[in-house]
């Protein structure tokens, strides 16, 4: 018998997921609605959005507005939704690929303007739903099917890029620390202005098996031992580094959010009509 | 009046394109049928601009210039450019211009247009309002008040003033043709 | 109160569209039509509505649908090179029928062309742009008048038949400045999209009423909660692989819109009844042809035009009914010949002529008089 969590935030009846054994992006996915759960947000109220890939699978078993959109779109699609309907409660679940290749210049620009959507990236370091192509987060010298002697790329951190670029909120998950985690999703969701948590998921099928990490629990096992903080990260040299992964908040900042200062301006000219 | 091309030419910054559209304003106004277009491009910015306008009684076709029987040039470029098989064209120029001798047209005017907006009116920008009004009461188009209608409706508050100077100043230039 | 202004083809644009409804506006700067977003940005938040200046064309495409998605009315517009880029967009509003409406101000292309240059030559993108097998509306307004009335249009067709609508304008138009009447007390229809009323159905984002051509909308943030893809879909908006069911889509999809031609086609004729020689025009080009017409008839030549006002679908049953008198038909505009291609599908027993423009310039009265007059 599925928990209560599950009846209430999945659509049962859409369930087993497509995901493959192992994979993290179901804990994630639960991370997610145990955040939405905590914070008791209205169900009817959150609407999310995701593009293609894996990760944008999560839209079709999450029992909110779902929208699946076109690859690498879902914040742009999500700015719409948010503009339009600022009453709304919107989430974006992206992948690697989806969110820091092909749609990483919506990522930086909604950043930047700090509209009021949490992005929850699912990042497994692959491209999985096609097959295993190197994405912008496989770290250079690791393989995947279009990086047969090699990734000669150099990986971005979603989350510095996020900062970078202006976020107000950043963080960085791992599915193994789903408590962790989902306090983290829990403050991006509670944050007024544009956040994105950047989630360390696990692909053993795809980047699991082409570089030889072992099976799913032998990755999970290694995500437990070989996480540090943001503070810890600081003190380490780049190859210390190398291999970690990073658990915690980057970014905690207050600007004003993008569609309550549009709201001032519609005000403003509503009291000049006067 | 059964129908009136008109083409304005000078470079981009002279608000040649301003002058047409106060003019298509006006017609409007005055409750005729105009069109009004213009030249879009780089050189709308310091290069060869121009910009058109047809008024007419009549519903308005082809919204383009294709003889013009008016045509203004405020810089010799601009003449030398559009001022060729003007035969039926009244011609009109800045004075500060070259007009050629074997220039043939229906009428020439030379006006002191962009002399007139620095020293009478006191700003060199507010010559397009002169030559809208020069033009105006040159071709007898619109009321000078329907044109100072016009004129309101696209300069920025505050300038009211300085504009309706210009607009006298236009008008009475051209009661020297 | 009836009241006549001057105003630009694309201003016209905006002020027909808050007419409609539209309160949402996301785009991106694009010669010639940027006048578009512009007076969008000044003007909506004037009445509740949110523009925004996205960060690309695709982003634009994305944001509007967004928004329509989730119940507001939502307008983006363009020209060629960002036409191209918001493509993939369109095919995904056309699959998940969310209306929206998507403003092209063509201009001379391949590729950046001549950016400030009329064409037209974006009428087979209009239609094809998108991959897949889809139905599309497209309406072409030849005057300032008409970017007010058939922006509307524009509108109630987007939401009457949940599609995206594609407003074909091209920069004469666009640029042009010319008197428009308004007219506080005229009655306009603005049709809004069809709310669900069955409980039973509640739960169904895809279900067809009975008697209807398309699904019908609820109000995202009550009641129930959809789920919306790109992907072959049944009625409860989830994924599918059923091919029955991925078939029944498109075909319904082709037929909420073929079915409905009579409703959503319009055409302008004038003197074809007894006119020997008929030129096909559209958009601007009317414009043209308009004046060539009136000078032919003066010189007693039977000389009428047929514009094609709905693109798409192209009104091929309007065209087939010309009278037996017209023995010539001359399609008239500015790309190699793109309606040309619909009119030789559907005319068969008449001489096609032809006259073209790609090299940025407006096709003039005399080169249409031109062409009539050497017909044989």
């Amino acid at each position: 018998m599925a928990s209560e969590l599950i009846m209430k935030y999945m659509r049962e009846e859409h369930l087993p997921h497509i995901w493959c054994p192992g994979c993290g992006h179901g804990i994630l996915m639960r991370d997610v609605a145990q955040a939405v759960k905590n914070l008791g947000i209205d169900q009817e109220k959150v609407c999310l959005v995701s593009g293609i890939g894996c990760a944008s699978r999560a839209a079709g078993y999450m029992d909110f507005q779902t929208m699946h959109t076109t690859h690498g779109r879902a914040i742009a699609f999500a700015t719409g939704v948010k503009m339009a309907r600022p009453d709304l409660e919107v989430i974006v679940i992206a992948g690697d690929g989806d969110v820091a290749a092909i749609g990483g210049n919506h990522l930086i620009h909604a950043a930047r303007r700090n509209i009021g959507i949490t992005v929850i990236v699912f990042n497994n370091d692959i491209y999985g739903m096609t097959g295993g192509q190197y994405s912008p987060t496989t770290p250079t010298g690791e393989f995947g099917t279009t990086a047969p002697y090699g990734n000669i790329d150099r990986p971005f951190d979603i989350a510095v890029l996020a900062a970078a670029a202006g976020a107000s909120y950043v963080a960085k998950g791992t599915a193994y620390h789903a408590q962790q985690t989902i306090k983290l999703i829990e403050d991006g969701l509670r944050h007024k202005g544009f956040s994105l948590i950047d989630c360390a998921g696990i692909c053993a099928t795809y980047y699991g098996r082409k570089n030889k990490k072992g099976s799913a629990v032998d990755m999970m096992k290694y995500q437990r031992d070989n996480t540090i903080t943001f503070e810890q990260a600081k003190t380490m040299s780049r190859e210390e580094r190398s291999g970690k992964f990073i658990l915690g908040k980057l970014v905690e900042d207050d600007f004003p959010e993008f569609s309550d200062e549009y709201q001032k301006i519609i005000d403003r000219l509503k009291e000049a009509k006067k | 009046m059964s129908k009136m091309e008109i083409r304005l030419a000078g470079s981009g910054g002279q608000g040649v394109i301003l002058a047409t559209i106060i003019l298509a304003e006006a017609a409007i106004i005055a409750g005729k049928n105009t069109a009004q277009s213009q030249s879009y491009g780089p050189e709308a910015r310091g290069g060869m601009c121009k910009a058109e306008v047809i008024i007419s009684d009549e519903q308005i076709g082809f919204t383009k210039v294709t003889k013009p029987t008016f045509l203004l040039a405020l810089t010799q470029a601009s003449l030398d450019k559009y001022a060729v098989n003007v035969d039926d064209c009244i011609v009109m120029a800045d004075s500060s211009l070259d007009i050629p001798a074997s220039l043939k047209a229906k009428k020439i005017y030379a006006l002191p247009i962009l002399e007139t907006a620095r020293t009478e009116v006191g700003k060199a920008f507010t010559a397009n309002i002169v030559a809208v009004a020069a033009i105006n009461a040159a071709l007898g188009l619109v009321s000078l008040d329907d044109l100072e209608k016009a004129v309101f409706r696209h300069i920025p508050k505050g300038t009211e003033e300085i504009n309706r100077k210009a607009l006298y100043a236009g008008e009475r230039l051209a009661k020297t043709i | 109160m009836k009241n006549r202004v001057l105003m630009q083809g694309n201003e016209a644009v905006v002020e027909g569209a808050i007419k409609a409804g539209m309160r949402f506006f996301a785009g991106y700067p694009i010669t010639p039509s940027t006048e578009i977003a512009e007076q969008s940005a000044v003007r909506l938040p004037q009445v509740g509505g949110h523009f925004i200046q996205m960060e690309d064309e695709i982003g634009s495409m994305a944001a509007v649908i967004g928004a329509s998605a989730v119940g507001t009315k939502s307008m983006t517009a363009t020209s060629g090179p960002g036409f191209s880029l918001k493509q993939e967009n369109i095919g995904y509003a056309c699959m998940t029928e969310i209306p929206v409406v998507i403003v092209d101000v063509q201009r001379s292309g391949p590729s950046t062309g001549l950016p400030t240059s009329p064409s037209q030559s974006d009428v087979m993108q209009a239609r094809w742009g998108t991959h897949g097998d889809h139905s599309i509306i497209a309406i072409s307004p030849s005057s300032v008048s008409e970017c007010y009335n058939l922006i509307i249009r524009a509108f109630n067709l987007a939401e009457k038949y949940r599609t995206p609508v594609i407003f074909l304008m091209d920069e004469i138009v666009g640029h042009l400045r010319e008197g428009i009447e308004f007219d506080d007390e005229a009655e306009v229809e603005i049709i809004e999209r069809k709310m669900k009323q069955r409980p039973d159905t509640l739960h169904l984002p895809y279900h067809v009423c009975e008697g209807d051509d398309v699904p019908r909308f609820h109000l995202t943030g009550y009641d129930i909660r959809y789920n919306i893809t790109g992907l072959a879909h049944g009625p409860d908006g989830f994924p599918t692989n059923n091919n029955e069911v991925a078939g029944q889509l498109v075909t319904r999809l082709m037929k909420k819109i073929e079915n409905n031609i009579d409703d959503i086609v319009e055409v302008e004729e004038k003197f074809c009844d007894d006119a020997e020689t008929v030129i096909v025009c559209y958009g601007g080009t009317k414009r043209s042809v308009m004046s060539a017409v009136e000078e032919l008839r003066a010189k007693g030549k039977k000389v009428g035009y047929f514009r094609p006002i709905t693109i798409w679908p192209f009104p091929e049953k309007q065209l087939s009914a010309l009278p037996k008198s017209v023995k010539n038909i001359i399609v008239a505009e500015h790309n190699y010949g793109q309606i040309l291609l619909e009119v030789e599908r559907v005319i068969k027993d008449r001489k096609i002529g032809f006259v073209g423009k790609v090299d940025g310039t407006v096709i003039t009265p005399s080169e249409i008089v031109k062409a009539v007059e050497e017909v044989k």
